[in-house]
């Protein structure tokens, strides 16, 4: 396993904001759940969480964002759909296709929301075995490049937990071929397929690799005895990436 | 349903104070709506006029035996009773409010609370389990905390009966739908499978939460002048099928024609009010606050009022309806799901109005609180219900129900298993004790509850440092100290058939060892009392001895009973159900780092048995597996559960033990199993000493359940220290085996070998199998 | 083929979370027209042949027996339509 990089093996000042003051901003909607989780993991990680409510017109200078887990309005019309029109989400889009590429997380519902809203193609509905599922998951990395991947080896299985009702992820043959033939596939699924996703894909990015969206959820496995087997700490990757993008290193 | 007439005044005809008074020879459906002759007179005597059909309304839900407690008061007093100086002395708020609150140092306080909702969950599974879940969070919310985790026992019928799968399906994806979305971990339960809950499924749900001191809430509506709100979800017709006798208040014919006794679950509804509710305590924003469940509004005014120090008035035209056609009546007993009703001063009522407002929550204000005493309401500015609270919600009818010990009890208790029909070709031969492992550990109660378990998110809060299948749920409260609680429940209706006295003490000794098993001090207790018809000399005898079991043990054991629920009435015809009290004792960690899991991991440590083992198994799973009920319930030794709870909780606290696994149901041979399972890591074990130490044959070291036990893995640097302090407790021990990870197999010396993967697959293949 | 279709809802007097939060939503998108969503169930059974009166009835048994929960929907629509190109 590749060791994750703590806050202080980085070195300062190596272009971009200093590391201390990277702030994260973790949207918060009506029903989303996992918000203090991710907020929890950018301070594991060393940088500072901003609260953002999906209410809020303004991104508030923050340096990168998450959309965090959980059943944003009840997800009762499809899964992100009602949240994807919140007025926070209209700045979320306009910053992550501007030149300034602002790196942007979809974990589970928020991966559902960046789908609704067009950042990230194809879409989620219910598992194959249409249950809720929660469990440890290994994922491959496939794609190490991107803002939020870049702390890991391509190739690299981690575990992380996944839990979702809606996460079998589909798309037409042709966005499928698309995303593999450019190195949109992030992470697939190692083992079992969990909820019958077209080509076990868990995750996916966008062109410019500066969006990232999967089902599982690293933020609950950043903490030793509260993660996967009660030592996993596999998620921590995902938070120090977007630091290492923000010192400038991608 | 936009063409009924928003002008109330022409739909009814309002049954006003002064009418009431003025007709005292109107019939009123007291009977339909389930009060006795004798109640109804009470209830005139109190007014000393007739009730309205408002008061009416109120008076019954709320004199039933659900809100009331009128058959099991008289016995839960004990509850209170038995208990030393010692014992309160952390505990901050008693029985009596929504929950208890117990002390867990640094500032911080705890909250946790077991009830039923059998009979919804078997009319409609999903949403009666959804909303077992939604009423027992918003009891902890209302007592100011932030809810941290549920935890969810469940009865069923037999595993293969047709009707089981509907329960089941049901009742965990309602579970897991609701809990799932309101961001709860879901940390334990239980799941049995037994024919005697066919008609009656037990579907328990538990919640936890934590708040500082300075955050307690209670529910009293104080201080003249303040006012009342009601807040969350729109009342409509839920729950009050029965109630629709009232309405002969109604000229309108355009009403539903039956009002739905389902009450549905908006769980996003619930999330929203639970960050809502926070945001209000966090600005000091209430004064009061009430959570509505049973007996809806009719709960909340009458147990705000008569907990305050005035009175109440309310406008119940204010009342925001999902369902225009309701009538007053309809609108005090709905059972409407997330609502709250809370005391706010005037000076809070811009700032409360705009929490309100940030989460898109609805409220209304329904009135205020007053001097007299009286909680007055109004329709129209009509006086509709004119009454004592303290009536209403306390001075309920309280009956001393006749009690005799059965007269089948003796035979029970007479029919041991040893030697009985069912106990023909008890296995022996190392090939046979290795088929009964196996059939053990894959029957419908003893196999793994992955496949419900993995419907609940156990992960959600960060906080979870144990989940099942280990043997308490363990959730971190203070993340800067680390900080946490333990909890678990437990009940065994079987024993408690043939003791229900010791049955009860069973139940509280397995749930305390599953919490001192997890390295957690034992702190409080709550208890969810499933028992058939309390008209029922045999099933009230019961309950009488459940509780006189239950209330000895808890002062046996220091703990204290901080609240809980009764449930009734759980009886098909004439058979009851087992009498199950289902009983969640909670524990404190000061450093959840420090837990135990029920499984080992590590190569080469040794593994010892704590306890002596005695042929006990009447009753057991054993018995259950081979079809036979009957004999004695094993011996309760509390103070031997109290030593072994020490030496269990110090071991972790010292670094002594690195896994450790209560030895209940299925005894050793499923405790053997379970640990080895748990992180796929094999064990060797010898018996023949052990055994000969307890003077057990091989079958009976491994299936008897034999009391106050339990199996841990010690470090080989630990084991000097671990020996010395048992031994220094007079405690017994004995080295029974070795962990052994390479083996890949549990191997017990000279009897059999299983490999891990053939362990698994009957262990885990059970529940998927039957429901898919 | 032919389908059967069979709608569901629930009963009225039932809470639709679903339809609430969407005719919660909608009013933030510019959509003030609605005063209330009620969210159902669309089933559509494919016949192989002719829809008989014996299919059409059966259809409806299956619509009320098991395609609906009694206790808290109703089934509002049970209609034939015909074979699409």
């Amino acid at each position: 396993m590749t060791e994750t990089p703590l806050i202080g093996s980085y070195p300062a000042g190596q272009g971009g904001a200093p590391l201390n003051g990277a702030r994260i901003g973790v949207v918060t909607f009506p029903g989303t759940l996992d918000d203090r989780d991710a907020a929890r993991a950018v301070r594991v990680s060393g940088a500072t969480a901003v609260e953002l409510w999906h209410g809020d017109s303004s991104l508030g200078g923050v340096d990168a964002v998450i959309i965090p887990g959980g059943f944003s309005y009840g997800d009762y019309l499809r899964a992100g759909a009602i949240a994807r029109f919140a007025p926070l989400m209209a700045k979320i889009v306009d910053a992550a296709n501007s030149d300034a590429l602002l790196p942007v997380l979809g974990i589970c519902n928020g991966f559902q929301i960046l789908t609704e809203a067009h950042l990230l193609p194809g879409s989620m509905i219910k598992n194959d075995h249409l249950k809720f599922l929660c469990r440890d998951q290994v994922l491959r990395v496939e794609n190490n490049a991107t803002a939020w991947t870049n702390a890991y080896a391509a190739g690299q299985d981690i575990t992380v937990p996944l839990k979702n009702q809606d996460g079998q992820y589909i798309a037409d043959e042709k966005t499928l071929d698309a995303l593999e033939a450019e190195g949109r596939v992030a992470f697939r699924y190692v083992g079992a397929n969990p909820n019958g996703s077209r080509r076990d894909i868990a995750g996916i990015s966008n062109a410019a690799g500066n969006v990232v969206g999967l089902m599982p959820h690293p933020e609950h496995a950043v903490e030793a005895g509260y993660g996967p087997g009660h030592t996993g700490t596999d998620g921590l990757g995902f938070f120090t990436s977007v630091l290492n993008t923000l010192l400038g290193g991608k | 349903m936009s063409d009924v007439s928003t002008d109330s005044a022409q739909k009814f005809n309002i049954d006003t104070v002064e009418n009431a008074a003025a007709t005292p020879d109107v019939q009123l459906p007291w009977a339909e709506l389930g009060l006795k002759q004798n109640e109804y007179d009470d209830v005139v005597k109190v007014l000393g006029r007739r009730p309205t059909g408002a008061e009416l309304a109120m008076y019954s839900v709320m004199w039933s035996e659900h809100c009331s407690y009128k058959s099991s008061k008289n016995h839960l007093r004990q509850f209170g009773e038995k208990v030393t100086e010692e014992m309160k002395k952390d505990m901050l708020v008693g029985i009596g409010e929504n929950a208890g609150v117990t002390n867990l140092g640094d500032g911080w306080a705890v909250t946790f609370k077991i009830e039923s909702h059998n009979s919804p969950s078997f009319v409609e599974p999903y949403q009666g389990a959804a909303t077992g879940i939604g009423g027992i969070v918003r009891d902890i919310i209302s007592m100011g905390a932030r809810p941290v985790a549920v935890m969810d026992p469940l009865r069923f019928g037999a595993i293969d009966h047709p009707d089981t799968a509907r329960v089941m399906h049901g009742a965990v994806a309602g579970i897991g739908g609701y809990g799932n979305s309101l961001g709860l971990p879901n940390i334990g339960g239980e799941m049995v499978f037994d024919p005697i809950y066919q008609g009656n499924p037990l579907v328990n749900a538990l919640a936890v939460g934590v708040m500082r001191h300075e955050d307690i809430r209670l529910a009293n509506a104080s201080g003249l002048g303040n006012k009342v709100v009601l807040f969350g979800a729109r009342t409509g017709g839920d729950g009050i099928g029965g109630a629709s006798v009232l309405a002969s208040e109604s000229f309108d014919s355009t009403k539903p024609s039956k009002r739905p006794a389902v009450q549905v679950g908006d769980p996003f509804a619930e999330k929203v009010l639970i960050e809502c509710c926070l945001e209000l305590f966090k600005g000091s924003l209430v004064e009061g606050i009430q959570d509505l469940g049973a007996a809806g509004i009719s709960c909340a005014t009458s147990e705000l009022a008569s907990n305050g120090d005035g009175g109440m008035e309310v406008e119940l035209t204010s009342v925001l309806l999902r369902d225009p056609t309701l009538t007053p009546g309809e609108i005090l007993m709905s059972e409407s799901q997330e609502r709250m009703m809370a005391v706010v001063s005037p000076g809070n009522v811009a700032a409360f109005e705009a929490v309100m407002d940030k989460w898109a929550v609805e409220y209304s204000w329904l009135g205020e609180v007053t001097g007299t005493g009286r909680l007055i309401i109004k329709w129209e500015g009509e006086v509709i219900v004119d009454v004592d609270p303290r009536t209403v919600a306390h001075d309920g009818p309280v009956y001393d129900r006749p009690y005799a010990r059965p007269d089948w009890q003796d035979a029970l208790q007479a029919d041991t298993f040893t030697g009985s029909v069912q106990d023909a070709g008890r296995p022996a031969t190392p090939e046979e004790l290795k088929a009964a492992v196996l059939e053990l550990i894959a029957s419908p109660n003893m196999c793994s509850k992955d496949w419900i378990t993995n419907q609940y998110d156990r992960y959600v809060g960060g906080n979870t440092a144990m989940a099942f299948p280990d043997d308490a749920g363990v959730v971190r409260v203070d993340e800067e100290t680390g900080l946490g609680v333990a909890l678990a429940t437990d009940a065994n209706g079987r024993y408690t058939f043939l003791d229900p006295y010791h049955g009860a003490q069973l139940a509280l000794a397995e749930a305390y060892r599953n919490v001192a098993t997890s390295g957690a001090i034992p702190m409080a207790v709550s208890d969810c009392l499933n028992f058939g018809s309390p008209e029922d000399p045999d099933v009230m005898w019961q309950l009488a001895e459940a509780i006189r079991g239950l209330s000895d043990a808890c002062m046996e054991l220091g703990i204290p009973v901080t609240g809980g629920n009764v449930s009734l009435y759980n009886q098909t015809g004439s058979t009851p159900i087992h009498p199950t009290p289902v009983v969640a004792v909670l524990g404190r960690f000061d450093d959840v780092a420090r837990r135990t899991p029920s499984g080992w991991a590590e190569d080469g440590q040794a593994i010892y048995l704590l306890g002596t083992t005695a042929a006990e198994l009447d009753g057991s799973e054993w018995a259950n597996l081979r079809g036979h009920l009957g004999g004695a319930a094993p011996k309760v030794d509390l103070q031997r559960e109290r030593e072994l709870g020490e030496i269990l909780i110090n071991a972790s606290r010292d670094g002594m033990v690195d896994a450790a696994h209560d030895l209940s149901e299925g005894g050793l041979a499923a405790a053997l199993v379970e640990s080895s399972l748990r992180f796929n890591t094999g064990a060797r074990v010898a018996l023949d000493e052990v055994a000969a130490r307890d003077g057990v044959d091989t079958f009976t070291m491994l299936f008897s359940e034999t009391q106050g036990r339990a199996i841990v893995a010690v470090p080989r640097s630990e084991e000097v220290r671990f020996n010395d302090m048992c031994t220094a407790r007079r405690f017994p021990v004995s080295r029974i085996g070795v962990v052994d990870a390479a083996g890949g197999a549990l191997d017990i010396q000279g009897l059999f070998t299983v490999p891990l993967d053939e362990l698994r697959e009957a262990h885990e293949g059970t529940l998927p199998k039957h429901f898919g | 083929m032919p389908r059967i279709v069979v709608d569901v809802m629930l009963k009225p007097e039932i809470l639709d979370p679903q339809g609430k939060a969407i005719v919660g939503a909608l009013p933030r998108l510019g959509f003030n027209a609605f005063s209330s969503v009620r969210q159902g169930k669309r089933f559509e059974l494919t016949v192989e042949g002719d829809v008989t009166d014996e299919i059409l009835a059966q259809a409806r048994e299956a619509a009320e027996t098991m395609l609906s929960n009694p206790v808290i929907e109703d089934v509002v629509n049970v209609e034939v339509v015909a074979d699409q190109p």
